[in-house]
C-alpha cells in the first residue's frame, strides 16, 4: 500500500488536501482534509442578530448569497415574519442568479480546463478542447466572462451588489424595483439565455430540459457543437458516466420559495425513492476533526471549539465537521435537487450508474436550462407598487432555522437568540456534508466513498481521474471551514 | 507584469468580484492587454497539486522569476503563533511562512481586500485567529510583513481595501504598475490607492435629494437617506462606489441598503449595530468627515423645516411619490 497525498487543489474554492491509499493500481481509501479553519459560528456570539447578514456572506465569496439567504431565513422564523410576494420574487431572482453563475464559473473556469490538460494531448478530441477550455487563455473564457459580468445585473439592480449584498433581509428585500428596471431586467434575462442557446447549449433551454434518458443524452450531444455537448462527449469516451459513485443516498432542503412550499422540493433520496426530510435528524460529529471532542450534536446545539495544538488528536486530519443525516452519510448539490424533483435524465443516469461525475455536472446544467424561464417567470410576476420589505421586530429569546440551497447543495443556518443578542449559531455547508471527514463509527464522507476504486496507475502523482471526481462535487471549502 | 496570487483566509470574493470586471472579452483578456500575466491564482491555475506545490516554491527560492504578489485574504497567526489554523494544502507549511517568502521575492506585494489589508472579518471579536492584514493590523501600522516592509520597488504593500473590492479598484492599480505609472504619493495614509479612497461613499448617491432635506428612511426597503437611522456611513467611508457602479448599474446604496464603511480598517467592529446610527441627543455621532459638525447640525435644522412634502413622504416608502403635474388645471 502506498500513500499519495494531493494538494493544493487549485481551482477550488479554499483549501483542499486528499490522502489516498493506494494498492494494486486502485485507491482503497481516502482521506478528505480542508487544512483552514475560519471560525465565523464563534465571531457571530454577542452580536446583534441582524449583524448576520453582514457577517454570513462573508462566509463565502462565491455563494454569498446563499448564506445571506439561510441567515435571513433564520431570522425570519425566529421573528415569526412572513415576507410579500414581491420580497420573495425578488429573493429568488438574485439567488438563483447567484446560483446559476455559480454553475457556470464552475463549469468553465473550474471544471472543464482538467480535460485541456497535455496527459490527454494524443486522445482524439483534445486538440478542440483544449484550445477552448485551457485555463485563462481557452477560447470559451472570452465568451463566458462577458456574459457572466451582463448577467450580474440582475445583482446589480435587485441587491446593489454582490458579493456580499445586504439586500436580502428577513422581511424580503431593500431594494423595490420600478417598471423601467422591470424592463431591463427581463432584456437582462434575454441575453443570457442567448448566451446559453448559443454556445453552451446550441440549443434551445426547453429542448435540452426535455431529455429524459442517457441514450438521449448520447445522441443530442453527438449532434451538435455547443460547450455542454463537448464536455458530454468527453465524457463518455472517458466513462466519467461510470465513476465517482458515493453512497447514492441525497439530501436536499428544497429551493425558492414558492406559495405552497420551495419550487424544488426538500426531502431524501434513498434506494432510488423520495423520503421526507426529518431536520431533527442531522447531527454533527467531530471525532476526526481538529476540534474538541464530544458527542455528535444536532446543530441547534452544536459547538465549534477548535484545538489550540492539533497534532495532539491523532485521529484528527480535517477543521471539517461530519455532519450526518439518520446516521448515514449523504450526497448534496444540484443532482440531489433534480432527483427529488423528479427529473426523468437525473433518475435514469443515477439508476444507470449511481451518482457519477456525468450525472452531477449534467444535474447542474439541468437546473440551468430549467430555472432560467423560472426567472423569466418571477419576474413577470413582480409587481411594481407593491411592497417589497415586511418589517422586522427583534425578538428577545427565540430560535431560528434557514434551510436554503445554495448551487452546491444543503446550506443550513442553526439561531438562537438571547435578550436580543446572538447567544448561538451552527452552519452546516453543502461541501461540510460532501467532503466530511469519517466520523466516530470509522464511516468516510461522500467524496471519500467516491474516490474508492479509481485507478491510480504506477508513478501517478496526481491523476487526473481523482481531480474530475473531486470537482465534480464543485467544493468549496471556505465554506466548509466557516 | 507576472502575478503571484494567492488565497490566504478570506472567502475568495475578492476574485469573484474580479472575474466580473466590465470588458469585451472578460477581464482576462483586459489585464493580459496591459501586460499583467496571473502565473499562478488558486481559482485559475492549471497546475494542481505537485505541480503547483512546486511552482510556488521555485518563486520562493529565487529561481522562478514573478513581479508582483497578491494576497487575498486575511493571514492567521493562530493558534499561539504557530499559523497552524491555515496550513497551504499539500505542503504542510502554515500559509504565513510562504506568504513572508515570497513577498521577500516580490517587486510589487498587494494586499486584495480588507481582510489582507487589515485583518477584516477574521480579525472581528476577540480574535482568536490571531488574524492581520499584511502590513496593518486593523488600523496599526505593523502586521504580517512588519511597519517597515518594502517591496523591490520600494513600494509599501498597495493595500486595494474594500470588502469585497471593486473589480475595477484591482484592475486599475495592476495595469498602472505594469505601465510603470504608480508611485508611493499614489497611496493614502492607509496605503491604499488615492484614486478611489480619497473620494467619500456619498458623492454621487442616488439618495443625495433626501440627505439634503434629511428626510430619512425608517426601516429596510424605504427611500429615504440611510444615514440618521440605518446606520449608513457614506459619508465616513472612502470609497468612490456611487460613481463607479458595479455590474455598470448598482452600489450598496442603489441596492437600497447601508454603506458598512467596507474600505475602512476595523469595519468589521463598528461598535455598534451595523444597521442602526448610534446618536447622542438625537444627533448621529458619525458626521460627515467632508463638513464642520456645527454646520450639519444647523443646516439639518434647517433643511428638515423646509422638506418638499413628496421628499418627506417618499423617505419613507418602497416606491416615489409621484412628482407634481406639470401641466395647468386639475389633476386627476
Ligand atoms: S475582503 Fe471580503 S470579499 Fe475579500 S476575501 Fe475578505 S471577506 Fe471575502
Ligand atoms: S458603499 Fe460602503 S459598504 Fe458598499 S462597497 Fe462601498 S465602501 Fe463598501
Amino acid at each position: 500500500m502506498s500513500r499519495l497525498v494531493i494538494g493544493p487543489f487549485n481551482r477550488v474554492e479554499g483549501d483542499l488536501e486528499v490522502a489516498l491509499d493506494v494498492a494494486d493500481g486502485r485507491v482503497r481509501g481516502a482521506e478528505v482534509s480542508a487544512s483552514l479553519y475560519r471560525g465565523f459560528e464563534n465571531l457571530l456570539v454577542g452580536r446583534d442578530p441582524l449583524d448576520a447578514l453582514v457577517l454570513v456572506p462573508r462566509i463565502c465569496g462565491i455563494c454569498s448569497v446563499s448564506q445571506s439567504a439561510a441567515a435571513a431565513a433564520a431570522l425570519a422564523a425566529a421573528a415569526g415574519l412572513v415576507m410579500p410576494a414581491n420580497g420573495r420574487l425578488a429573493q429568488n431572482l438574485i439567488h438563483c442568479c447567484e446560483n446559476l453563475a455559480d454553475h457556470l464559473t464552475h463549469f468553465y473556469c473550474f471544471f472543464m480546463p482538467d480535460f485541456a490538460r497535455d496527459g490527454y494531448a494524443g486522445a482524439p478530441w483534445h486538440a478542440g478542447v483544449a484550445e477552448r477550455f485551457r485555463a485563462q487563455r481557452g477560447s470559451a473564457l472570452a465568451d463566458w466572462l462577458p456574459a457572466r459580468t451582463d448577467f450580474l445585473r440582475v445583482l446589480g439592480y435587485l441587491a446593489g451588489k454582490w458579493p456580499h449584498t445586504l439586500a436580502l433581509q428577513p422581511g424580503g428585500t431593500t431594494r423595490a424595483i420600478t417598471p423601467t428596471e422591470k424592463v431591463r431586467l427581463a432584456e437582462v434575462l434575454r441575453e443570457f439565455r442567448d448566451f446559453l442557446e448559443t454556445t453552451l447549449f446550441a440549443d434551445a433551454l426547453e429542448a435540452f430540459a426535455a431529455l429524459d434518458s442517457p441514450a438521449a443524452l448520447a445522441a443530442w450531444a453527438e449532434a451538435r457543437d455547443g460547450d455542454l455537448a463537448r464536455f458530454v462527449r468527453v465524457a463518455l469516451a472517458l466513462g466519467l458516466e461510470r465513476v465517482g459513485r458515493a453512497g447514492d443516498r441525497f439530501l436536499s432542503f428544497g429551493a425558492y420559495a414558492a406559495a405552497g412550499g420551495p419550487l424544488l422540493p426538500r426531502g431524501v433520496w434513498q434506494d432510488g425513492a423520495a423520503l421526507a426530510l426529518d431536520p431533527a435528524a442531522i447531527v454533527e460529529d467531530v471525532s476526526h476533526a481538529w476540534l474538541e471532542d464530544g458527542a455528535a450534536l444536532p446543530p441547534a446545539a452544536g459547538e465549534t471549539r477548535p484545538l489550540a495544538d492539533p497534532d495532539a488528536k491523532p485521529a484528527a486530519y480535517s477543521w471539517c465537521k461530519a455532519p450526518r443525516y439518520a446516521g448515514r452519510a449523504v450526497e448534496t448539490g444540484a443532482l440531489a435537487r433534480q432527483l427529488l424533483a423528479g427529473q426523468p435524465l437525473a433518475a435514469s443516469l443515477v439508476a444507470a450508474h449511481g451518482g457519477s461525475v456525468l450525472a452531477r455536472v449534467v444535474a447542474r446544467m439541468s437546473e440551468v436550462a430549467r430555472l432560467l424561464p423560472q426567472m423569466e417567470q418571477w419576474l413577470r410576476e413582480i409587481a411594481p407598487g407593491e411592497p417589497f420589505c415586511a418589517e422586522w421586530t427583534a425578538p428577545q429569546d427565540a430560535h431560528g432555522v434557514g434551510l436554503v440551497e445554495a448551487a452546491r447543495g444543503a446550506l443550513g443556518h442553526w439561531l438562537t437568540i438571547e435578550r436580543g443578542r446572538i447567544a448561538g449559531y451552527q452552519i452546516v455547508a453543502p461541501t461540510t456534508w460532501n467532503f466530511s471527514p469519517r466520523d466516530a463509527a470509522g464511516q468516510p464522507g461522500a467524496l471519500e466513498q467516491a474516490l474508492v476504486g479509481l485507478p491510480v496507475g504506477a508513478g501517478e502523482r496526481n491523476p487526473p481521474i481523482v481531480q474530475h471526481v473531486v470537482r465534480s462535487f464543485d467544493p468549496c471549502m471556505v465554506c466548509t471551514v466557516h | 507584469m507576472k502575478i503571484l496570487w494567492l488565497q490566504a483566509s478570506g472567502c475568495g470574493g475578492c476574485t469573484q468580484s474580479l472575474l466580473g470586471a466590465e470588458s469585451r472579452r472578460g477581464v482576462l483578456a483586459r489585464l493580459a492587454g496591459g501586460g499583467v500575466e496571473l502565473v499562478f491564482h488558486p481559482a485559475l491555475a492549471e497546475a494542481s497539486g505537485d505541480e503547483a506545490l512546486a511552482l510556488l516554491a521555485a518563486a520562493a527560492d529565487g529561481t522562478l522569476a514573478f513581479d508582483a504578489l497578491c494576497v487575498e485574504g486575511a493571514l492567521l497567526r493562530g493558534p499561539n503563533g504557530s499559523g497552524r489554523f491555515h496550513v497551504l494544502a499539500g505542503s504542510g507549511v502554515p500559509m504565513i511562512d510562504w506568504v513572508r517568502r515570497l513577498a521577500a521575492r516580490a517587486r510589487h506585494v498587494l494586499a486584495i481586500g480588507s481582510c489582507t489589508a487589515y485583518g477584516g472579518i477574521a480579525a472581528s471579536g476577540d480574535n482568536l485567529l490571531e488574524a492581520c492584514g499584511l502590513q496593518f493590523d486593523g488600523a496599526e501600522p505593523g502586521g504580517l510583513l512588519g511597519a517597515d516592509f518594502r517591496a523591490g520597488s520600494g513600494l509599501p504593500v498597495v493595500n486595494v481595501a474594500g470588502c469585497p473590492i471593486h473589480a475595477d479598484w484591482v484592475v486599475d492599480t495592476l495595469l498602472a504598475l505594469a505601465a510603470g505609472a504608480f508611485a508611493a504619493g499614489d497611496l493614502d495614509a492607509l496605503q491604499r490607492p488615492r484614486f478611489y479612497s480619497e473620494q467619500l461613499v456619498h458623492h454621487g448617491c442616488p439618495k443625495n435629494e433626501f440627505y439634503e432635506f434629511k428626510a430619512s428612511a425608517q426601516k429596510p426597503s424605504d427611500l429615504g437617506c440611510l444615514m440618521e437611522n440605518l446606520g449608513c456611513k457614506g459619508t465616513q467611508a472612502h470609497a468612490d462606489c456611487n460613481v463607479r457602479p458595479w455590474y455598470g448599474v448598482g452600489s450598496c446604496l442603489r441596492g437600497g441598503f447601508s454603506c458598512i464603511a467596507c474600505t475602512e480598517p476595523g469595519f468589521e467592529e463598528p461598535g455598534h449595530p451595523f444597521m442602526a446610527t448610534p446618536k447622542v441627543a438625537g444627533i448621529p455621532i458619525g458626521l460627515p468627515l467632508d463638513m464642520p459638525k456645527a454646520w450639519f447640525v444647523a443646516l439639518a435644522a434647517l433643511s428638515k423645516s423646509a422638506t418638499p412634502k413628496r421628499v418627506r413622504e417618499s423617505a419613507t416608502r418602497d416606491h416615489p411619490l409621484p412628482l407634481p403635474s406639470t401641466k395647468k388645471g386639475p389633476r386627476p
